[in-house]
């Protein structure tokens, strides 16, 4: 016997959240049993992980916390794939914002806060966008594969952020790699009294929100769906296919340094080689357990928090890896992907041929 | 029906549908050794759809295959290569970056060892044997289209088939090409004593080869009978159903409200037309491309005519309409729009000038996955934009619009993939009308639609023309082009042969040219 | 001057070893029109569970073996997910990387770090012929005279490499030719992850011999783009590789150069990545990628 994958003309409502259930329980199975080779119960892993958080406020301002720059990551890259292409790069784009915030933060001394604030997230902006520059040219430009180029320029940017470190922006008073406190003015406001949860959560959701409404309801947004369904038939409809690609790389680059420019001014409020725990990649893995949609990201990026928050609480309960919240992303990344693409299909089992 | 039992295979009530579509309605089929066997019928008539089953490329949903009377399951190309079924598809199932001798070893390859020395050894003995002569370490993508068919024959000899099922071979070969296939088929039939299944809806070519034609319609096989003795008015008329249906339909429903002014252009020939302005002008336009390509391509449409472009297949058409819609660089010439010249010709600057494309290959220009209304728009969407937003109002005021105008079978919100082909047709006229081009180029804009649509589409065509679109229509189905065309330019190897006026293009004289006859 | 061009070979020699062995998988997978992003992470996860057995069993041959099987079950993972499922191949790999690299990063403080440890291995040395560019290890040796000729033979002249380039350019001509083209694909990417896992290897068991956080730093990445560079072949990978590993040791020798001890060192780390990029950039345009690629097959 052998299984074949036959496309479904219809799928019944329950099938979709029933896969993604299945994916679920088939993530904790997987899980399970690294948390129990490391010595911990993974119903209390579980218990720590998904419950625990939610029932403080602690727990609930710093799950929100750890979600506002995956708000801002899962939509840069949802923005990218929408339009086909493949921004890998989230990662780079997002330090390379954090490097213009604290530049922005570090020389604006003095500087009234309605325009530091503003001022600091642009250059975050200005910063990922010109990440996410060379990339996008030499792919509308000359076709060359935005995957790999993206994905280099990641590394690159730690190194950059190293070298500022360890050189010129090394922390005058202790001499770590660590740079110095950014100025006042560009912190931005905390929006949750009696909790770190600052406003750049509230642009990460005004920039999702913006995303969706752009993409939905503007002609530019169709343009880019268009292109990144068919790019052969946009562009026999008149479409500037390489212009789309060009402007919604940089508008996803723009978007990730923004969510840098966030983590500066809004909480770390100082440059370090840390700043970012994978951020960009996390972003893919948003953006696409919400199939792309921009509202769903902030509702996936809030559950990652969960997570995030979560598996430290668990480690240091249960002395297992904090490691472990980053162990149930991925494979429920890798469940959700499969049960999604096995609901557009349903099995068949039939004799091996021959 | 009147298959003899000594018939070798045995297609039994073979029924295969693709959701509502019936594709073929219980067909039954015999095929013996020794006969060219011709399979007849319309676009969509069910030929393509019974050999692939034949052939293990699509399983039928019912009926049963018989070989030498014995039931067989043939679910995969490999049992039928095992039953001695070979099958030369329209598309080519070559591998481009790869020798004719690595083809060759394709299909016997071990994991370790490849035979291209027996592989040589085949395309050597095949010259001798079938007079097919082919270079065997030469790359699949440097050779020539009848070539490149002559290797897909091999194939299927070197596998050792007994019946070989040709997919309307000739529609990709010129007249000296489809001589020489002929002598191979016939080479085949008597010498080897092969069975070789003919599908074509040439009837000069089933006059000169058939030994036995079956004709089918909408899934039925209608007829099987012995070739000799049959006209080619007998066989249209089996193709079609009643004689005079399609020609007496399309008059009724092309010309309709319109026919008036339609049939007094034509009478007043070229002076009524010539009096009206020049709306694309091209001139001296070639393309890089050695096969298919353009060479020096000059021509040009009024208002208010329809220019059709006749040719075989292959002969430059697809490159000419790449060009026009600007997908394709010329590698020189020049082409005016309505008086603009536009250099470097790009899609958005060639419809900015007034030039509206339907592609030959519909699902190319269709957004499948978004909606009719968002692809309706797709090509106009400054019209339906107010501060970068889109009007949702105005779009879908167009959608009803065109829904009701042009007898669309969908809703606006329905995803343009589900739609049938027809239905997808009518969008995209739809979206290219809707823009009023000065110029619309329609290339086979009737190709796979059933007989209502096509009618549809024909006095969509013709309606343009008398509000004064130039259209040019690009299409391998000669009526269509001697019905609507006021003036017929034949393309042959990328140049424009000749271009007839309507009242002397004839059958005869067109179907000529086409074969690089130009006395 | 003659001592510092011999040192720059003889060190672009190792530096080049894992990036070519990789590459070289990777163009295997990718000739058969499937793209493996689960290279960084292979190469992550072989490297660790390479030198995690081999420290438990004391044997750098059973490591290896162990970082072989690694590289395999993830091949199969992905296999599975891109072929059988017909996943997205962008989101699959990248998911396979971050999972491998995660479940690597846990293990390790399992087993290791947990009470401040770390896992280190007494590694394999090189083996001298005599001067530096021939003072190198198995792996090396082993790449260029035994990989490189074997994947050129494999992809050009054996029956597999003829189907997995049949299945990578036109998956409906080879599966009319009876050729089982969701087998090919997973044969291919099965070969490609064995490459991917030595090269993982080759790094923990002989070139550092100890494993440490974020050991693979984008190697996994340069080798896709090196067969980007290389067009899928064999040759123009390795003068790929050559280039990037020179740049790589050039930048370790600048290092020493008085005058630029005022640069800091991780604009010079930087380098080599941004000279792919620069290669990408002259030399990847109008690329022939299998046709195929990124497709998933399903017979309709």
């Amino acid at each position: 016997m052998k299984p074949r994958f036959v496309l479904r003309s219809s799928t019944p409502w329950w099938r979709g959240p029933l896969l993604i259930a299945f994916a679920a329980v088939a993530t904790f199975a997987i899980t399970a049993a690294l948390i129990r080779w490391a010595g911990g119960n993974p119903i209390a892993a579980y218990r720590y992980m998904f419950i625990n958080p939610l029932q403080s406020k602690f727990g609930i301002t710093e799950s929100v916390l750890a979600a506002t720059p995956l708000v801002f990551t899962g939509a840069a890259v949802a923005l990218a794939f929408r339009s086909g292409y493949w921004n890998i790069g989230a990662e780079g784009q997002l330090l390379a914002g954090t490097i213009g915030a604290t530049w922005f933060g570090l020389h604006a001394e003095g500087l009234p806060k309605i325009v530091a604030v503003p001022g600091v997230l642009i250059a975050g902006a200005i910063c990922g966008a010109v990440w996410a520059l060379v990339p996008a040219l030499l792919r509308s430009r000359l076709g060359i594969d935005e995957v790999v180029t993206t994905l280099l320029l990641n590394p690159v940017a730690l190194l950059v952020i190293t070298g500022l470190l360890n050189g010129p922006w090394r922390n005058s008073e202790t001499g770590f790699p660590d740079s110095d406190v950014v100025a006042e003015s560009v912190m931005m406001p905390i929006v949750w009294p009696g909790s770190r949860v600052h406003f750049g959560l509230i642009a990460g959701g005004l920039l999702a929100l913006g995303c969706w409404w752009y993409v939905a309801r503007m002609a530019g947004g169709l343009r880019l769906r268009a292109v990144g369904l068919a790019p052969g038939a946009a562009r026999i409809a008149g479409l500037e296919v390489e212009r789309t690609l060009l402007a919604t790389a940089l508008a996803s680059g723009a978007i990730a340094g923004v969510g840098g420019a966030s983590e500066i001014s809004g909480v770390a409020h100082q440059l370090t080689i840390g700043i970012s725990s994978g951020f960009g990649y996390t972003g893919v893995i948003v953006a696409t357990l919400a199939a792309l949609n921009f509202i769903g990201g902030v509702v996936v990026a809030l559950l990652l928090g969960v997570i995030n928050v979560g598996s430290f609480s668990a480690s240091r309960a249960l002395s297992i890896p904090s490691t472990m919240g980053e162990v149930v992303q991925s494979v429920l990344l890798i469940t959700v992907v499969a049960a999604l693409v096995i609901n557009k299909f349903r099995i068949v089992w039939k004799a091996a041929d021959k | 029906m009147n298959n003899g039992p000594t018939s070798s295979i045995w297609l039994k009530e073979i029924r295969k549908s693709y959701g509502a579509t019936v594709a073929l309605d219980g067909v039954t089929l015999g095929i013996r050794p020794g006969e060219v066997h011709a399979l007849l019928g319309e676009n969509g008539a069910g030929k393509t759809t019974l050999m692939k089953t034949l052939f293990g490329l699509t399983q039928p949903d019912s009926g049963q295959i018989e070989i030498d009377g014995n039931a067989a399951v043939i679910s995969t190309p490999r049992d039928a290569r095992a039953a001695g079924i070979g099958m030369v598809t329209q598309h080519f199932s070559l591998v481009k970056t790869m020798t004719v001798a690595e083809n060759l070893a394709l299909a016997n390859t071990r994991l370790v060892r490849v035979d291209l020395d027996g592989a040589r050894e085949t395309a050597r003995t095949a010259n001798d044997r079938f007079g097919i002569d082919v270079p065997a370490d030469s790359l699949i993508s440097e050779l020539p289209v009848a070539l490149q068919q002559r290797v897909e024959i091999l194939k299927a000899l070197a596998a050792g088939c007994r019946y070989l099922i040709l997919d309307e071979p000739t529609a990709v070969l010129g007249p000296r090409d489809v001589d020489a296939l002929l002598d191979v088929m016939r080479r085949l039939r008597d010498e080897e004593s092969m069975a070789v299944v003919l599908i074509s809806h040439k009837m000069k070519e089933i006059e000169r080869i058939a030994d036995r034609v079956s004709v089918l319609r909408r899934g039925s096989v209608v007829a099987s009978t012995d070739a000799k003795g049959m006209t080619s008015q007998e066989l249209i008329k089996l193709m079609v159903g009643t004689e005079n249906q399609k020609e007496t339909g399309s008059r009724d429903r092309t010309t309709g409200s319109g026919e008036a002014a339609s049939t007094g252009a034509r009478e007043s020939g070229l002076a009524g037309v010539g009096s009206k302005g020049v709306v694309l002008k091209v001139n001296g336009v070639s393309t890089a491309k050695e096969v298919g390509g353009l060479n020096d391509v000059s021509f040009e449409v009024r208002a208010g005519e329809i220019l059709g472009v006749a040719g075989v297949s292959g002969n430059g058409q697809t490159d000419l309409v790449e060009v026009l819609s600007g997908t394709l660089r010329p590698s020189a010439g020049e082409i005016t729009v309505s008086g603009e010249v536009i250099d470097a010709p790009r899609p958005a600057a060639l419809m900015a000038a007034g030039m509206g494309i339907l592609g030959e290959d519909r699902h190319a220009s269709a957004v499948h996955q978004l909606p009719v209304v968002e692809n309706l728009v797709l090509d106009q969407l400054r019209s339906f934009t107010k501060w970068g937003q889109l009007n949702r109002k105005a779009m879908a005021a167009r959608c009803d619009e065109a829904i009701t105008q042009f007898e669309i079978k969908a809703t606006p919100d329905q995803t343009l993939g589900t739609l049938s082909g027809g239905n997808m047709q009518k969008v995209l006229l739809a979206r290219l009308f809707g823009r009023s081009p000065k110029v619309a180029v329609v290339s086979q804009p009737t190709r796979g639609l059933d007989v209502a649509s096509t009618w549809y589409v024909r006095s969509l065509i013709s309606s343009a023309r008398d509000e004064g679109t130039g259209v040019v229509l690009v299409s391998e189905d000669l009526d269509e082009v001697l019905e609507l065309a006021d003036r017929v330019a034949v393309m042959y190897r990328g140049r424009i042969l000749a271009v007839v006026s309507a009242r002397e293009a004839t059958r005869e004289r067109i179907g000529e040219l086409m074969a690089g006859v130009t006395q | 001057m003659i001592d510092i061009i011999v040192d720059l070979i003889a060190a672009s020699l190792r530096i080049g070893t894992p990036l070519l062995l990789a590459a070289l998988g990777e163009l295997i997978t990718e000739r058969s029109g499937v793209l493996n992003l689960g290279i960084e992470g292979i190469m992550y996860a072989s490297a660790f569970s390479g030198i995690a057995a081999a420290s438990y069993s004391g044997s750098l041959w059973i490591g290896l073996i162990v970082a072989v099987l690694t590289g395999l079950v993830a091949g199969l993972l992905l296999a599975f997910l891109t072929v059988t499922l017909g996943v997205n191949q962008h989101v699959a790999g990248l998911g396979l990387t971050l999972f491998l690299i995660s479940v690597s990063n846990t293990v390790n403080r399992i087993l290791f770090t947990a009470d401040g440890g770390q896992v280190r291995v007494d590694p394999w040395r090189s083996i001298g012929f005599g001067g530096p560019i021939f003072d190198q290890y198995v792996f090396t040796y082993g790449t260029l005279l035994v990989g490189v000729p074997f994947v050129w033979w494999l992809v050009w002249r054996s029956g597999l490499g003829l189907r997995i380039r049949a299945v990578g350019e036109n998956p409906e001509a080879a599966d009319v030719a009876g050729i089982h083209v969701a087998r090919t694909r997973y044969q291919a990417i099965l070969i490609g992850t064995v490459f991917m896992s030595l090269a993982g290897a080759f790094i923990t068991l002989a070139y550092v011999g100890q494993f440490t956080i974020n050991i693979i730093n984008g190697r996994g990445w340069v080798a896709l783009a090196l067969v980007i560079f290389g067009r899928w072949n064999v040759g123009r990978c390795i003068a790929g590789a050559a280039l990037f590993s020179l740049v790589n040791a050039g930048q370790l020798q600048l290092r020493l150069v008085p005058a630029l001890a005022d640069v800091p060192f991780e604009l010079l780390l930087a380098l080599p990545y941004l000279a792919v990029i620069i290669g990408l950039a002259i030399s990847g345009r109008n690329v022939p990628y299998p046709t195929s690629y990124l497709k998933p097959y399903r017979r309709l």
